[in-house]
């Protein structure tokens, strides 16, 4: 095999995240977890597998729920990110937040702030969804420490809390 | 993580066409990557061989779903969010989106690609049984134009494609005539969801006074490619389905198939529920209650 | 002062709000200035002579700090029960990924490389790697017979019983290696001051158990080491003694830096590097009349406890005790016996052997019904325990408990008869076969036998200046609840709200050694000292003058602030004293071996599918007596929690072995049950209370790991009729079961290993 002499550069990178625009200088193949955990200090977003498994890393890009462990950085130039620390406004913790603490939804905590923004995109799209629509929607997100029982209770709850009933 | 991103190169061009000369200049040394969720998984693992890769994710020219009088075009850059999504896909091609769902969680099925599918060429892949019973064809395209290649004869081996190293996959093409097909997909694997299958299953079939007119039967994971079990369909096609053809079709097709050891499972199972799936199927049939 | 408002009731989880936010700090997402990142290489053999050590071209090893054996200045081991196991390798190894070498650098990038570059030359030796294998002693790997510690539990006269029986029952159950998969990897950051001493931060369940072991690798005294615990995202027993190894390597590299360090484990590394739950073999032998008395027995429990000793002898000794279940035996014998092979040491998995010995007593009880066409509800209700029977150690049951009551409970909510009669009757009709299960079951909370007493464990509360109270203790918070347990007791007993008590970060300088946060002993054995040393608080407050008889929460509060103007900060210390109605004789072994059982009656309802053999667990009922629900969604939490691992470890979790390696260390190929795979599970409790414990509390945290597995496994037998000994039952097993059963022909097959 060939040596290549050409030194793969880092290049300047920006997108936003949680509303405020970030310019980091990474190599494309940094992974958009690591960018973000280490560039734009935002150590909520976790790494539980680094291959797409647990869901630790789960963030939404472009309104979409991904595993930042699986995309480059360059990848998510121009997008639009949002981790578990764009959730709270001020002091007022967003529904599925308070859901989670009311009803057990959390207990070590790591997988917390994937499964809450998988959760969050699941009533985004289907604001009531049944016990085996949100079995389905957080499949992609271990937890180890719950048996899903009460993550589940928590999302019901705070779908019951967003449509008032 | 076990690579080091200093190590890795990786170009977004804006288009396709820019993609093509990249490829067309240096064959065989970028690779293209989409979503990555494959190519990641084996570069956090220290195990990506490729150290220049070209990204092909969210390309216009890639990522669209176009429905034609006789065919349905999916552009490879399609996610299985996108096939889901597809209200045509849903109706006329259930077992490709059937298999969309069960392609990892959520947020893998908004990252992975049918064309990553397809040229990582794993014989676990779900989406690719379904792509042999619906007879699809690829569109692959490079510098020197497109070509179409029937899907069956794309891999020649284990994880090996006929795509030549200047070549993309540019769309799958499937016809629409299944309308009157009965449908049937089933995933055996260690668990409900994110899963790698151990047994995977496609299946059409047609009736015509009450016998089999026409059948056809793809599985994977029982072979070193997704493989669609010629003779098992030749003991069924032009029978009616009664006790006795399903269990010869059953045997047929444990017997058909060549699984192995692996990790995963056992070659003994993935005969024997190869063989149980293709009876489900048949007396579904049967009985009038496929899909 | 009981204000009855806060114990019993589902108050805020303390740490909860910066969990749901992201702000929790966890190993990793901290970082010291100058730091470094470490990494581990480690041995790719079983067992053998390191004959070489060569450092590869390519790499720039200047840049690279690099510790071996000889950097330790203290004793190389990593000390706990014993000091068999070497921190690093020295010219030996005896397991396959053993840790040999350390690397430092400040890219965490160029590592992977580094690692990768050395290598080692062997003179490998012959290697062993099962129970049996072990015992054939045709290699003697550890002592002089391969025995890491036996242990025997005798009762009545076990002679006598087989001449009196009606049938003798034999059977054989095994469990495989579980792991712990806690979502969060195993981390540890250390830092070097010659003023101070060593620090360590990390994911830990014990922190003077780190604090202990880097004293000896280091050869330090106890006010030169710290060692402070971040968040920990799970641990669930695999954070109990590996933390000793990471803050040991990760100091070493500290050390001989200069600068902090930081080594963080990947997954694989993680999965195929440190402790599993002990592999079990469990045989028993039991004299029973014909209408299901048991008269006797014997049980022979084996595990396997890898290539050093760490925490074998006290797992060996909880699931010997555990290993005769909540029956009554008029005569027993059990032997224990902990083994050595040569795959990575063993350790602590909830439960702590009591997973693996209670696993085959259900299936036994099973089998047994099936052999005296006894249901296997009867054969259980004719054995359970009684108020004033003795256990198999000769502990006498507590006037209170009522195990015939629970079960018929459980059986209520499981619905259990008609749910039998529907499954028996729809199952002639269908390819998918549905079953019930059963399992009863005890878990004995706090450390055995004299384990507590050795403890001494020492609590503290403090009273900070502007009133409020702070818990210090070095029992660690892992999602469990330890934090907003503690604190609960303490509001609760001085009249206070939730609010006005805080718990410090486990911090060995600022805590006192409340012993380690394992064996269900925290809401126990803890909350009743941190009760105690609240109420001597108060003590103070009152003699001093400060605080009347009684008093309101706001009185109290004022008093606090007057004693600390006047007197400056004051805490309160409390020691652990054994209940003198608690005796253990370690010699005989016998006696109380807890202070409290709780109890159980687990019920699986499963179908398993003929076509693919796999199962689905349809209904869970997880009705247990656990003394006082301290906080009703921590509570169901634990068990919630506790229950999908045990349905792992009966149907998902299989650890693929080869050459003593695990060959399957990711999360796409060690299966763990996600949301799509467990129905709700349904909690109930009994509360009978339990004087030692605070507000008559006992430990949950492992009870809910004993049950789910035999209960699942005896469902699907149930649901299919062949007998499944061995978990992780997959489908390729129930396959192979009913091929067996069936005489079915097994069509031949090419195995070739592509991987």
């Amino acid at each position: 095999m060939s040596t290549t002499t050409h030194q793969p550069q880092k290049s300047e990178i920006s997108f936003t995240v949680n509303g405020q625009r970030a310019t980091v200088h990474a190599h494309p193949m940094e992974r958009l977890l690591d960018v973000l955990r280490q560039q734009v200090n935002l150590t909520g977003v976790k790494e539980g597998c680094g291959e797409g498994e647990c869901g630790s890393c789960s963030v939404l890009m472009n309104g979409v729920l991904v595993n930042s462990c699986l995309v480059p950085i360059l990848q998510a130039n121009g997008a639009d990110i949002v981790t578990i620390e764009g959730l709270a406004s001020q002091d007022r913790l967003h529904v599925l937040q308070q859901a989670f603490l009311d009803c057990g939804g959390a207990q070590c905590g790591i997988c917390t702030p994937g499964m809450i923004l998988a959760a969050l995109h699941l009533l985004s799209k289907n604001p009531q969804p049944s016990r085996e629509e949100m079995g389905e929607a957080l499949s992609g997100n271990l937890c180890r420490c719950t048996g899903y029982t009460q993550i589940v209770e928590s999302v019901a709850e705070a779908a019951r809390r967003s449509t008032g009933r | 993580m076990r690579s080091n991103p200093a190590d890795y190169e990786l170009l977004a061009p804006a288009n396709l066409q820019s993609i093509l000369s990249i490829l067309a200049d240096e064959p065989g040394s970028w690779r293209p990557i989409a979503g990555g969720t494959d190519l990641m998984v084996q570069y956090a693992a220290g195990n990506l061989a490729a150290r220049k890769l070209v990204s092909i994710w969210g390309l216009r020219e890639l990522r669209h779903i176009d429905v034609l009088p006789d065919e349905v075009r999916i552009g490879a850059g399609s996610t299985y969010t996108d096939l889901r999504a597809n209200a045509i896909i849903e109706s006329e091609f259930p077992l490709l989106s059937t298999a969309a769902s069960w392609t990892g969680g959520i947020a893998n099925q908004n990252r992975g690609t049918i064309g990553g599918n397809i040229v990582n060429a794993s014989p676990a892949a779900d989406s690719l049984p379904a792509l042999l019973v619906y007879e699809a064809e690829l569109i692959l395209v490079s510098v020197r134009g497109e070509r179409r290649v029937p899907y069956v004869s794309f891999h020649t081996g284990y994880r090996q494609t006929r795509l030549a190293p200047d070549e993309l996959v540019l769309a799958v093409c499937m016809p629409r005539r299944y309308s009157e097909y009965q449908a049937y997909a089933r995933k055996v694997g260690p668990r409900n969801a994110q899963a790698i299958s151990k047994v995977c299953m496609a299946a059409l079939s047609r009736l015509a006074g009450g016998v089999v007119d026409d059948i056809r039967i793809a599985m994977g994971s029982v072979a070193p490619i997704p493989l669609r079990l010629k003779e098992t369909e030749s003991t069924i096609r032009g029978h009616r389905v009664d006790p006795a053809l399903v269990s010869m079709a059953q045997q047929r097709a444990a017997a058909e198939i060549q699984p192995i050891d692996d990790i995963r499972s056992t070659a003994r199972y993935r005969r024997a529920v190869a063989g149980n799936l293709v009876a489900e199927f048949l007396n579904r049939l049967g009985s009038g209650s496929a899909r | 002062m009981r204000n009855g408002n806060i114990v019993g009731r589902s108050v805020p989880r303390k740490e909860g709000h910066d969990k749901v936010t992201g702000r929790a700090l966890y190993v990793d997402d901290w970082t010291l200035p100058n730091m470094l990142y470490g990494a581990t290489v480690r041995s790719t053999i079983p067992r053998g002579k390191i004959k070489n050590i060569t450092f590869g071209c390519g790499i720039d090893w200047q840049q690279f700090v690099i510790v071996s054996a000889q950097d330790i200045p203290g004793k190389n081991c990593v000390a706990l029960i014993g000091e068999d196991q070497p921190c690093l390798a020295d010219g030996v190894v005896n397991h396959p990924e053993e840790p040999i070498l350390l690397l430092a650098h400040r890219d965490r990038h160029l590592l992977p490389k580094a690692v990768a570059a050395i290598s080692i030359e062997y003179e490998p030796l012959p290697a062993i790697f099962s129970i049996e294998e072990s015992e054939r002693l045709s290699e003697i790997i550890w002592g002089e017979e391969n025995i890491f510690k036996t242990c025997l539990i005798e009762k009545g006269d076990v002679h006598r019983v087989w001449e009196m029986a009606d049938h003798i029952i034999e059977g054989e159950y095994r469990t495989g290696a579980q792991e712990q998969l806690y979502i969060e990897n195993n981390g540890m950051i250390a830092e070097f001051d010659p003023r101070y001493g060593i620090t360590v931060w990390g994911s830990l369940q014990c922190p003077y158990y780190v604090h202990k072991s880097l004293m000896k690798l280091f050869n330090l005294p106890e006010d030169r080491v710290r060692v402070v615990q971040m968040e920990t995202g799970g641990a669930f027993g695999g954070k109990e003694d590996y933390p000793s190894m990471i803050a040991g390597h990760a100091a070493l590299l500290a050390i001989k830096s200069g600068r902090p360090v930081k080594i963080i484990y990947d997954r694989m590394e993680d999965m195929t590097a440190t402790t599993k739950r002990h592999p079990s073999r469990t045989r028993h032998r039991t004299a029973i009349t014909h209408d299901g008395q048991i008269l006797g027995g014997e049980i022979q429990f084996t595990i396997d406890g890898g290539a050093y000793q760490t925490l074998s002898p006290v797992v060996l000794s909880r699931g010997a005790i555990h290993a005769g279940g909540p029956y009554y035996w008029p005569a027993v014998r059990i032997q224990a016996k902990a083994v050595a092979t040569n795959v990575p040491p063993h350790g602590a998995f909830r439960g702590f052997g009591a997973p693996q010995s209670i696993f085959a007593m259900e299936r036994h009880m099973d089998e047994i019904a099936r052999v005296l066409q006894i249901s296997p509800i009867e054969i259980r209700r004719r054995n359970l325990l009684k108020p004033g029977q003795t256990t198999t150690t000769g502990q006498i049951v507590s006037e209170e408990t009522n195990l015939d009551k629970l079960l018929n409970r459980a059986l209520e909510l499981a619905d259990y008869d008609s749910q039998k009669a529907r499954f028996e009757s729809e199952n002639a009709r269908n390819s998918k076969k549905k079953g019930i299960g059963i399992a009863a079951f005890l878990h004995g909370a706090g450390f055995t036998g004299s384990g507590e007493r050795y403890l001494s464990s020492v609590v503290g509360v403090e009273v900070l200046s502007d009133g409020r109270l702070r818990v210090l203790v070095s029992s660690t918070e892992f999602g469990q609840g330890t934090n907003t347990v503690l604190c609960q007791i303490v509001a609760e007993t001085l009249g206070l709200a939730f609010d006005d008590v805080l718990i410090a970060q486990p911090d060995t300088n600022q805590v006192p050694n409340s012993g380690p946060t394992v064996a269900s002993r925290t809401a126990m054995v803890i909350g009743r000292l941190v009760q105690s040393a609240a109420i001597g608080i108060r003590g103070t407050l009152t003699s001093g003058g400060f605080l009347k008889e009684h008093y309101s929460r706001e009185e109290f509060l004022a008093a606090c602030r007057a004693y600390v103007e006047k007197h400056g900060p004051f805490r309160s210390l409390a020691r652990y004293e054994q209940p003198a109605d608690v005796v253990w004789d370690e010699e005989k072994y016998s006696g109380a071996a807890y202070a409290a059982f709780a109890w159980a009656v687990y019920i699986a309802e499963v179908t398993v599918d003929l076509t693919t053999y796999s199962v689905s667990v349809d209904d869970f009922v997880a009705l247990q007596e656990i003394g006082k629900v301290l906080h009703p969604v921590l509570a169901t939490g634990q068990i919630t929690g506790g229950v999908a691992q045990g349905i792992g470890f009966a149907l998902f979790e299989k650890v693929v072995w080869d050459q003593g390696r695990m060959q399957n260390g990711q999360m796409t190929n060690y299966i763990i049950p996600t949301s799509a795979d467990l129905p709700p599970i349904r909690v109930y409790f009994e509360e009978w209370g339990n004087a030692h414990g605070a507000f008559g509390a006992k430990g949950i945290g492992e009870l809910p790991m004993d049950g789910p597995a035999p209960a699942v496994v005896n469902a699907i037998t149930d649901a299919v009729g062949v007998a499944l000994n061995s978990i992780p039952a997959t489908p390729e097993d129930i396959f192979d079961a009913l091929s067996l059963n069936n005489q079915a022909g097994v069509i031949s097959s090419t195995t070739v290993n592509r991987d």
